[in-house]
């Protein structure tokens, strides 16, 4: 055996033992999901809450956003808005300015110092129970705050809770594509909240218990990715981050291939770095999930993705070069057996049959993704261009993420 | 200690998939065994059949020699044997004496093909092809696209392809007649012997016309033609 077959075998090996991981954990508990089912009262009571609201040179979706959050099924007097200009340069201040005066909404404009300062800057401006934030290019589902709440509430021991993040009104196929990988995702965000597991508290929308940041201190810099930096946090002090699937929040994709290369290469960037800073807490018992599995399987899931990207690069490399060889030496030739196929020329081979075992696993995501985001339809051809799309676009981003965390270039956030 | 018991179940369920894994690619690979075992079967019977018409021919009218002598399934044979040493699915010596019984009722042929022609004044044109690993022999690969063009394109040329390397004293025989070195590819075209690579107009050229034009018409009978098991 071929040492490129024993990488494929334990690769396969750790993929699978993933795939499995979740589904066990899920089915497990796969009973709560309908505990979330109908819109859940208001808590005897009601906790005060706050979103802060970091603008960067937000002024074509700022008033979106703040309509939205405006427009939540939430008691005014229980809930406040506190928008942070961190520096913006464009006309975003004036924007905000039109909400001066409104009961519910703080204002606040401070010198450009980056997301988590803004954030950091609107926490010490509130004390509210509950305190979240929003990026301010995304808008909330009129009921999530009030099923966040609730989520707090059943779970005493939940002291992050995070929505269920949604493509706003996709236009084009690649945000089409987006909209059904985030909607995949879910299944695996909610097993890997089901097994306290969560290594991200993204920035639109997760709210926290006030003595999170008493306790573990507010968001720090952390290679633009301060969202993952904080679950890292929260995880290694042992508290608990939930996932309230049924709160939308719905943000705006990227449109074009770069940008999409651009945003995940941030993304796995920041997983890279944030891992390196915390890489004494990893494979540690006392950690949990998040330090026995989600992480080390993030690592499994990059070098997987690469070494297929490879291998398939390879094969089709080979491919060419026969076919181009054929093609020198006899020109083009087409044979009268092209279209006779045999099945005794599938590879029946243990990798093969391990790979479409493995690959199966795809539909019990599609299958729950889609259950857990509570869409009628599956969009089954924007799922295969997403997994034909993403087999070869997927590689670059972390190839380019792995290459600038080893040469320390930090990517650009935009 | 829950959480422990988990990662154990998992481990265990990953190994059964893996246990189902190599159970159905098992399951399979049996199956291609058998089906090979099948064609092996076959090749004896027509084995024995072209050892019977050998006899035959002697007392048969021209009229009733058939131009194709072999059975259909041999073509597949030796892209089966090839595929199967590739993926490794069988014992390394049931494939190679399967390749030496498809060298053998090659021989055959050719032999049979060639006092066919001598008797009936059959236009048939025979090229032995002996070919080499992709070390010993870096051309083989490009020699077996040119000689499969000629296949397809002329089908009253009948190729038979030999692996030199084979341990087998008929091939052994054709060396020694023909003699054919280490130079390969070789190529023996009607009784003459060529080393090195042959291009496609090289080759066309050196057959006879009465096989290469005019184009054989649909209706014609296609002769059984053979493959190299080891570049296809």
């Amino acid at each position: 055996m071929s040492v490129a077959q024993v990488a494929l075998y334990v690769i396969l090996f750790l993929a699978t033992y993933a795939q499995l991981f979740l589904l066990v954990t899920f089915l497990g508990k796969r009973k709560e999901l309908n505990r979330y089912d109908q819109l859940p009262d208001f808590p005897a009571t009601i906790p005060t809450v706050a979103v802060v609201v970091p603008c960067w040179n937000e002024q074509a979706t700022v008033h979106g956003t703040v309509e939205s959050l405006l427009a939540l099924d939430y008691p005014k007097d229980r809930f406040e808005i506190i928008i942070v200009d961190d520096g913006s340069t464009d006309s975003t201040w004036n924007e905000i300015l039109k909400y001066k005066g409104h009961p519910q909404v703080r204002m606040f404009q401070k010198e450009n110092g980056g997301k988590h300062t803004a954030v950091n800057f609107g926490l010490t401006h509130t004390t509210a129970d509950l305190v979240g934030c929003i990026d301010a290019d995304s808008f909330v589902a009129p009921d999530a705050l009030r099923r966040i709440v609730a989520a707090f509430a059943r779970r005493p021991d939940a002291m992050a809770v995070c929505p269920s993040i949604i493509i706003y009104k996709p236009k084009g196929i690649l945000q089409h594509i987006q909209r059904a990988e985030y909607n995949l995702s879910l299944y695996i965000k909610k097993a890997l909240s089901f097994a306290n597991g969560l290594h991200v508290v993204p920035g639109p929308f997760s709210f926290f218990r006030r003595e999170v940041f008493e306790k573990i201190g507010p968001f720090r810099k952390a290679h633009n990715t301060e969202d993952a930096e904080i679950a890292f946090r929260m995880q290694i002090n042992h508290m608990k981050i939930e996932h309230c699937h049924q709160a939308h929040v719905y943000t705006v994709a990227p449109k074009s291939i770069p940008g999409l290369i651009r945003q995940r290469t941030r993304w796995i960037y920041g997983f890279i770095q944030n891992t390196r800073d915390y890489r004494k807490y990893l494979l540690k018992g006392k950690y949990g999930t998040f330090s026995l599995f989600t992480v080390p399987m993030g690592f499994v899931s990059i070098g997987t993705l690469i070494y297929i990207f490879w291998m398939l690069l390879w094969a089709a490399g080979v491919y060419v070069a026969k076919k181009y060889i054929q093609f020198h030496t006899v020109g083009i030739h087409t044979s009268a057996h092209l279209f006779h196929v045999d099945p005794f020329f599938i590879n029946t081979s243990v990798i093969t049959v391990a790979s479409v075992l493995l690959y199966s696993f795809l539909f019990v995501t599609i299958f729950f993704g889609h259950k857990i985001a509570d869409e009628k339809k599956i969009p089954f051809h924007y799922i295969i261009v997403y997994v034909l799309l993403y087999i070869f676009l997927e590689p670059i981003w972390l190839m380019k993420a792995l290459w600038n965390a080893v040469t320390a270039q930090k990517p650009k956030w935009r | 200690m829950r959480g422990v018991w988990k990662y154990i179940v998992v481990f265990l369920l990953t190994c059964g998939v893996f246990a189902i894994s190599w159970y159905v690619s098992a399951y399979f690979n049996q199956k291609k065994i058998a089906e090979i075992s099948t064609i092996q079967n076959k090749i004896a019977i027509d084995l024995l059949s072209t050892e019977t018409q050998f006899d035959l021919v002697e007392n048969l009218s021209c009229q009733d020699i058939d131009s194709s002598f072999l059975s259909a399934e041999i073509g597949d044979l030796a892209s089966k044997i090839s595929f199967s040493i590739e993926q490794n699915i069988a014992d390394k010596d049931q494939l190679n004496d399967l390749k030496k019984q498809y060298s053998l009722l090659e021989a055959k042929d050719f032999l049979l093909s060639n006092r066919i022609a001598a008797r009936c004044g059959k236009k048939i044109a025979t090229i032995l092809y002996f070919y080499g690993d992709k070390d010993s022999c870096p051309d083989c690969v490009r020699q077996g696209y040119v000689l499969d063009t000629i296949r397809d394109q002329y089908p009253l040329v009948r190729v038979y392809s030999f692996d030199f390397g084979l341990d087998l004293s008929t091939i052994k025989a054709f060396e020694a007649i023909y003699k054919i070195n280490d130079n390969l590819p070789a190529l023996v075209i009607n009784g003459k012997t060529m080393n090195g690579f042959k291009s496609l107009d090289d080759l066309t050229a050196l057959l006879p016309k009465s096989v290469t034009a005019p184009p054989v018409p649909p209706k014609t009978t296609t002769p059984t033609t053979q493959k190299s098991p080891t570049t296809n």
